[in-house]
């Protein structure tokens, strides 16, 4: 994968260092699944307060699969592209599969050089998907208490 | 550019900024139009004091520094003085009796001393060593507030407070049971003056708001703001981290009991900062923190306690920080304050102008130029500060995006981040130039 800070050398050669490629723009203008789903299984608002990022992921779930996802929110151009390449790569993936996904896994996905000031703002989607999960797994232990 | 510098000499200089103008102030200070012209600046010669200013980006791009209001560049004076102190005599103050540990002491003090005439402080005891704007006001929140601030008591503070001259009085009023109130601000970026009179009647205990506002810019009529508080019987304290080091300022003539700033907003080193208070009051007051240098005798039960500003200074302190910051304000006095506010309002006329005519959609927040220190906060349709400050850093222009801890401001506006250009003394035309041309390029990558 890209190293995700400042690799001098590399981003010296490359002054163009196209953070803002037309894919990470285009995600931006016109996010994937950008939207509210009416009955969501899961579903989480994640902020970065420093930077005035939101993001409001819903998430459809049946027998343990992502069968539908949408988020809406405000933000830079990086946490909302993060957004819209994130909802596309979970839907149809198993909770396990999501909840395994690291923030490697993310920075891949977007496929830039992203400077240490600007990983909060690339990871929230992310951050946002696990607590959702987390919050959907916590209610159903609720519903169906265990033993313990 | 050069013809902009030189045009803008002809214009009027800015009254000090102790008799700031504001739309609800019908007059100047008479004294005012009384004034010779400011010995004008030359931010170019300037410039080749700061060692950073001929240092490049990743790119080879020459740093173009549009954030002083987060923290300013040091001059080689600065530089020169706490390396002076590290590499000649350093040594613990106040305790030494040998060459070195006396010449930091007197370094020391007579950093104090420099500060003191810097805003005309009535004697150097009256100027308490901290580490920023942020430590003063929580030691006159804890030990000022703790004492005096009782269940029910009010604090007037204002909309346009940066986090540190509002978190500390809550805390304080939330263990005391007291309220805070604030006073609200037109649309333009001003205090609105009826509703604070109207405040004034709970009977404040205290009135704290800030000279210069960091996101607006906006400089408050500090002078009737005090004089108001005290009619009414409330305690003043004013938070001058963006007023220092841009315009003369005279706590003796704006009259109120204690003003704060940081070394390192002033051309000081990072660590360094001041608390000035009136005699009376830091003599009333109890030790904020208790320790080593800040005590008279001490006694295994109890201790007495050294006097102002001593007291307040428990601790080894950041003696460099401190004479670097001296050094700032020699620095400051020396190329004439009048001068740098006539240098800085002039700016950010040129700014608000360039920046309207050049990048299409720009949307400027705060009063107009007459009423602002240097501080321009803007934002571009549709497009986050974080982005715009990103694209601008590949070159080399360093701008501010965020909420530059005034999150309840930006509220105010319905805003969830702004981008902030803001200027110092070594700021030029040119820099601004860039700005313009760098903004435009962050729209065209935009609508691609
Ligand atoms: C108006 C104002 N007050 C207080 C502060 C706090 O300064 P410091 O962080 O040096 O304590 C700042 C710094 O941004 C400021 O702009």
């Amino acid at each position: 994968m890209k190293s995700s800070a400042y690799s001098g050398a590399e981003r010296i050669l490359d002054p163009m260092d196209d953070l803002y490629r037309d894919y990470i723009l285009e995600h931006y203008r016109r996010p994937h699944n950008f939207g509210v789903l009416d009955t969501p299984t899961a579903s989480y608002e994640g902020s970065n307060p420093l930077c005035g990022d939101r993001i409001t992921m819903m998430l459809g779930v049946s027998d343990g699969v992502v069968r539908d996802v949408a988020f809406t929110g405000r933000g830079c151009a990086i946490s909302q592209a993060s957004a819209s390449l994130l909802t596309d790569e979970i839907k149809g993936k198993t909770v396990e599969e999501v909840e395994k996904m690291t923030p490697d896994d993310l920075l891949d996905l977007i496929g830039i050089d992203i400077s240490p000031a600007r990983l909060k703002c690339a990871l929230l989607s992310l951050d946002t998907v696990a607590h959702a999960l987390a919050d959907m797994a916590s209610k159903q232990d609720g519903a169906e208490p265990g033993p313990g | 550019m050069a013809d902009t510098a030189t045009h803008a000499a002809e214009s009027s200089p800015a009254p000090a900024m102790t008799h700031a103008t504001h739309a609800a102030t019908p007059a100047a200070s008479p004294s005012a139009s009384a004034r010779p012209a400011p010995a004008r600046i030359d931010p170019y010669r300037l410039r080749t004091d700061f060692p950073i200013l001929a240092t490049a980006n990743r790119f080879g791009k020459p740093l173009i520094y549009l954030d002083s209001a987060a923290t300013s560049l040091k001059p080689r004076a600065v530089i020169d003085a706490v390396d002076a102190y590290n590499a000649e005599y350093s040594s613990n103050i106040h305790r030494g009796i040998y060459e070195i540990a006396e010449r930091a002491t007197a370094a020391y003090e007579a950093a104090r001393a420099s500060i003191a005439r810097l805003i005309n402080a009535r004697e150097a005891a009256e100027i308490v060593f901290v580490r920023n704007a942020t430590e003063a006001i929580n030691l006159v929140a804890y030990s000022w507030g703790r004492r005096n601030i009782g269940r029910g008591d009010t604090i007037v503070l204002t909309e346009m407070e940066h986090h540190a001259n509002l978190v500390p009085w809550q805390v304080l009023v939330q263990e005391k049971d007291g309220d805070l109130e604030f006073v609200p601000i037109t649309d333009d970026g001003l205090l609105q003056l009826e509703v604070y009179e109207a405040l004034l009647h709970l009977r404040p205990k205290l009135v704290a708001f800030t000279h210069v506002s960091n996101m607006l810019g906006t400089i408050n009529p500090v002078r009737e703001l005090t004089e108001m508080a005290h009619a009414a019987g409330a305690l003043v304290l004013i938070d001058g981290a963006q007023a220092v080091p841009h315009a003369p300022v005279d706590v003796q003539a704006i009259g109120a009991d204690f003003y704060v700033f940081s070394g390192h907003k002033m051309l000081g080193p990072t660590g360094s900062g001041a608390l000035w208070g009136r005699r009376e009051l830091l003599e009333a007051m109890p030790p904020f923190m208790a320790g080593g240098d800040m005590i008279r005798e001490v006694h295994l039960r109890r201790s007495d306690w050294n006097e102002i500003p001593y007291k307040f200074e428990a601790g080894t302190p950041d003696i460099s920080a401190q004479i670097g910051m001296g050094a700032a304000a020699e620095y400051l006095m020396g190329i004439g304050l009048d001068g740098v506010q006539a240098h800085e309002q002039e700016l950010t006329r040129y700014a608000m102008e360039t920046l309207r005519r050049e990048v299409p959609g720009v949307e400027i927040y705060g009063p107009e130029a007459e009423a602002r220190g240097g501080v321009v906060s803007f934002n571009l349709p549709g497009i986050h500060p974080h982005d715009v400050a990103q694209i601008l850093d590949r070159s080399g222009i360093c701008i501010r995006a965020g909420h530059h801890c005034t999150m309840p401001l930006h509220e105010r506006f319905d805003l969830a981040a702004t981008a902030r250009a803001s200027f110092n003394v070594y700021s030029i035309p040119g820099e601004i130039d860039a700005l313009a041309v760098g903004l435009r390029e962050v729209v065209r990558i935009f609508g691609r």
